[in-house]
């Protein structure tokens, strides 16, 4: 059986807690003739929250000690030479023992050790779950009991069952930062092993990226070279053009259609500007190195200029389009939202419709239409599928908008692509550039929070 | 139709009108309605008018907002608009300076002449013509900019001013002249949203008068003002109209008697009647002024 059924139990025993502490309320109320507090509702959430809560944090609590004790006990009655085995090899061993009695394929046939010590895991695994069945049940008629018994006129429950709403909202709230800080963590520990092995110093400063390391150590170009920031420059320079295109562009069509155009032209190009974010990136992959390339390599070739087939330019063009939408769509909610008086107000002093959306509603307007770049702009540096299709994978440290360059995203998943040796200098680069990439959005936001803030007391 | 009395010499039928209909506007039966036009009661002309307005409607959609109102806003000359909310006071001022034209579903008939000029003509320039006729809308609404940028705004866009010198000249005595220059003073660089209600009231009056406006309209400028503060205004009410023409909607009898030569009473889109303001209050020509002004209506 296993221990998750014990949660269907807890289930029902917590529909039973609510229904005894709503009856016990209305009871007390009839015989001691005093009202209640709370509905009796409340009294019903207050019994079955503690008969629900404690016994379910007992259950995670033994979910995650389970494995560590397990482990413990079987390796202690295991032979001294399996023991003296180096850390890796052990871990082995171990996920043999796993997998023998989860049914798995097993490297090689069990010694009589193994297979000793996998049913010494399979019985310890039994016990384990039923003790937790056990002392779910036990603690959940305990609090059950003891809350029921406290059920009385006179218990607030009303309140209590707010207080433990407000807990269940912020345990929501501590997992998107839990999650945040256990990616962070992930990566910064893969990031500091390359580090061991390539000195952060060559990393940031590094003019050169040719992540090719030996297989075998006499193998010819066995070092390669780590040096990120052409890639940074080439994701500053594609965001940079996709930036130029998506700002003017998307600020303006959205001032138009918040400002100028009636709302059958509204209700018709909204949509359709915010189709644009729907298109998956792959298309514009293709739009971008098989219509926009070649024409941007026509184009040039008229002007006298080589333009590579594959360049930033026509990469950040497309990447421009597609970030429009997150642009416009945004800004043109907060101009919808700045209020008709001010307008009114612009207006009656004889201002002209732009000289009011440049000086009224542009400025009241602003925060919103920060946030709406800054979103932008984290799609465009974390975009991947683009550039790997339209801007090619040379390392190239160049400022021409011409010349074809690759970006951080793109690298990281060259390096992540076919087999590969986890701890190989190749492989760890991918966790410095995500750290990297990481840090550099972080600021990013950091900063552009600092910029809102101080719009916004300027303006409210 | 027979109790009402006072009225029946003004009810002259329009030549050509053709069946009489008295009750096409159900809602207030008092009302003598004579086809589609009703009659106000009083002189709605004035003797040296800057403003004149001849049978203007107003359309909201299909809400008749404003009907057939005629009326003279004279220089030199406050009046003031009385009549219960919803009568169509503020939909009327903004007609003199062309804010209904913001309103998508409101439209406007009738012919209105700013000096001798028709506001609606085609070679009318909106925006000059809202410099000249500047407007304190009912609800405060200032800029979020400071408050020195708030009044600066009009002076700013329309060039008034030729250096800074001059320009906080200007914020200063409409500021002063506001009432508010005491007490912003010092702040002159904080949010103009900062301020209190009634400080962004006399924010929005300082900022109107900044641009220098030939006639003035107030939607009840001192809603939100204490007595002194209401003081002030009036005393600057006073004080411009000796070179403007000024219109303010009000919901206080007294400062309607205290401020204005003349005053006009609305009601449910109609103009009823008008007249000095002496006359008004004290011997009303309609049954509905009366009730109103006795405070036995709205
Ligand atoms: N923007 C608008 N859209 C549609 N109808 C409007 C609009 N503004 C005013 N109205 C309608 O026009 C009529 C007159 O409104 P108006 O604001 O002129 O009244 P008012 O006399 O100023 O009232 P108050 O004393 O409450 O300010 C009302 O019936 C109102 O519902
Ligand atoms: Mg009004």
């Amino acid at each position: 059986m296993p221990s998750s059924t014990v949660l269907v139990a807890l289930l029902g025993m917590t529909v039973v807690a609510y229904v005894l502490g709503r009856r016990r309320s209305v009871r007390a109320a009839s015989n001691t003739g005093l009202t209640c507090h709370s509905l009796p509702g409340y009294y019903g959430s207050y019994v079955a929250i503690w008969c629900a809560l404690p016994a379910l944090l007992l259950y995670c609590l033994w979910q995650l000690a389970e494995p560590g004790f397990i482990r413990t006990q079987v390796l202690a009655t295991m032979s001294a030479a399996t023991l003296e085995l180096p850390e890796a090899e052990l871990g082995l061993v171990y996920n043999d023992i796993r997998n023998l009695v989860e049914g798995n394929i097993v490297s090689g046939e069990p010694s009589d050790e193994i297979l000793a010590a996998a049913s010494r895991y399979m019985s310890l695994q039994r016990i384990s779950n039923l003790g937790l069945m056990l002392a779910v049940l036990i603690i959940g008629l305990t609090t059950l009991g003891w809350a029921f018994r406290r059920v009385e006129p006179g218990l607030r429950a009303r309140n209590k069952v707010e207080r433990s709403m407000e807990l269940l909202l912020m345990a929501a709230s501590t997992v998107a930062i839990f999650t945040t800080i256990g990616i962070f963590l992930s990566v910064l520990f893969e990031a500091l092993r390359f580090f061991q092995q390539v000195s952060p110093l060559e990393f940031l400063f590094g003019l050169s990226w040719s992540p090719q390391t030996a297989i075998r150590p006499d193998q010819v170009g066995s070092s390669g070279a780590f040096g990120a920031v052409p890639l940074f420059a080439g994701t500053l320079l594609i965001s940079g053009i996709a930036m130029l295109v998506a700002v003017p562009v998307g600020l303006m069509s959205a001032i138009y259609l918040s400002e100028y155009a009636n709302p059958q032209v509204r209700s018709f190009a909204k949509p359709m500007l915010e189709v644009l974010a729907g298109i998956p990136t792959v298309v514009y992959g293709y739009f971008a190195a098989l219509t926009v390339g070649p024409l941007l390599r026509q184009f040039g070739e008229g002007l006298g200029l080589s333009v590579s087939s594959e360049s930033a330019l026509g990469a950040g063009l497309v990447m421009g389009i597609m970030i429009i939408p997150f642009v416009s769509s945004l800004s043109d909610d907060v101009i919808n939202a700045v209020p008709q008086d001010l307008r009114d107000g612009s207006y009656g002093l004889g201002a002209t419709q732009s000289e009011t959306i440049r000086q009224v509603i542009l400025p009241a307007a602003l925060p919103g239409i920060v946030g709406g770049i800054l979103l932008a702009a984290s799609r465009a540096i974390g975009e991947t599928m683009i550039v790997v299709m339209a801007a090619g994978l040379a390392a190239n440290l160049t400022a021409n908008p011409l010349e074809a360059v690759t970006t951080v995203t793109v690298q990281i998943v060259t390096l992540l692509i076919g087999d590969q040796e986890f701890d190989s200098a190749k492989t760890l680069a991918a966790f410095a550039l995500g750290l990297l990439l990481f840090v550099t959005t972080l600021i990013l936001n950091i900063i552009a929070l600092r910029v809102v803030r101080r719009y916004r007391e300027q303006y409210e | 139709m027979s109790q009402a009395t006072k009225v029946e010499k003004d009810t002259v039928p329009q030549v050509g009108a053709g069946t009489v209909e008295e009750t096409s506007v159900p809602a207030a039966p008092d009302i003598r309605v004579v086809g589609d036009t009703y009659r106000t009661v009083g002189d709605y002309t004035s003797a040296n008018p800057v403003v004149r307005a001849r049978n203007v409607d107003v359309f909201y959609g299909d809400n008749h907002a404003i009907q057939n109102v005629s009326l003279d806003i004279g220089k030199n000359q406050v009046i003031s608009l009385i009549g219960p909310s919803g009568c169509g006071k503020s939909t009327f001022i903004r007609c003199l300076n062309r804010m209904n034209d913001t309103i998508d579903i409101a439209r406007v008939h009738g012919e209105i002449l700013l000096d001798g000029e028709d506001i609606h003509a085609r070679r009318m320039d909106v925006v000059m013509l809202r410099a000249r006729v500047g407007m304190v809308f009912q609800k405060p609404n200032p800029f979020p900019k400071s408050v020195y940028d708030n009044v600066a705004y009009g002076p700013r866009i329309h060039g008034l001013a030729r250096n800074r010198q001059e320009l906080d000249r200007i914020v200063r005595s409409s500021l002063e002249r506001a009432g508010l220059w005491t007490e912003v003073k010092d702040r002159l660089d904080e949010p103009g949203t900062g301020l209190s209600g009634g400080q962004q009231q006399r924010l929005c009056i300082a900022r109107t008068i900044a641009v220098g406006p030939e006639v003035i309209l107030m939607d009840e400028p001192c809603s939100a003002l204490d007595p002194i503060a209401t003081a002030h205004i009036e005393d600057l009410i006073d004080e411009l109209k000796k070179n403007f023409a000024i219109v303010i909607v009000t919901h206080s009898m007294q400062q309607a008697a205290r401020v204005s030569q003349r005053t006009a009473y609305f009601h449910l889109g109609r103009l009823i009647e008008v007249g000095d303001t002496d006359q008004i209050f004290t011997n009303p020509q309609h049954e509905l002024t009366e009730d109103y002004i006795t405070g036995r209506f709205g």
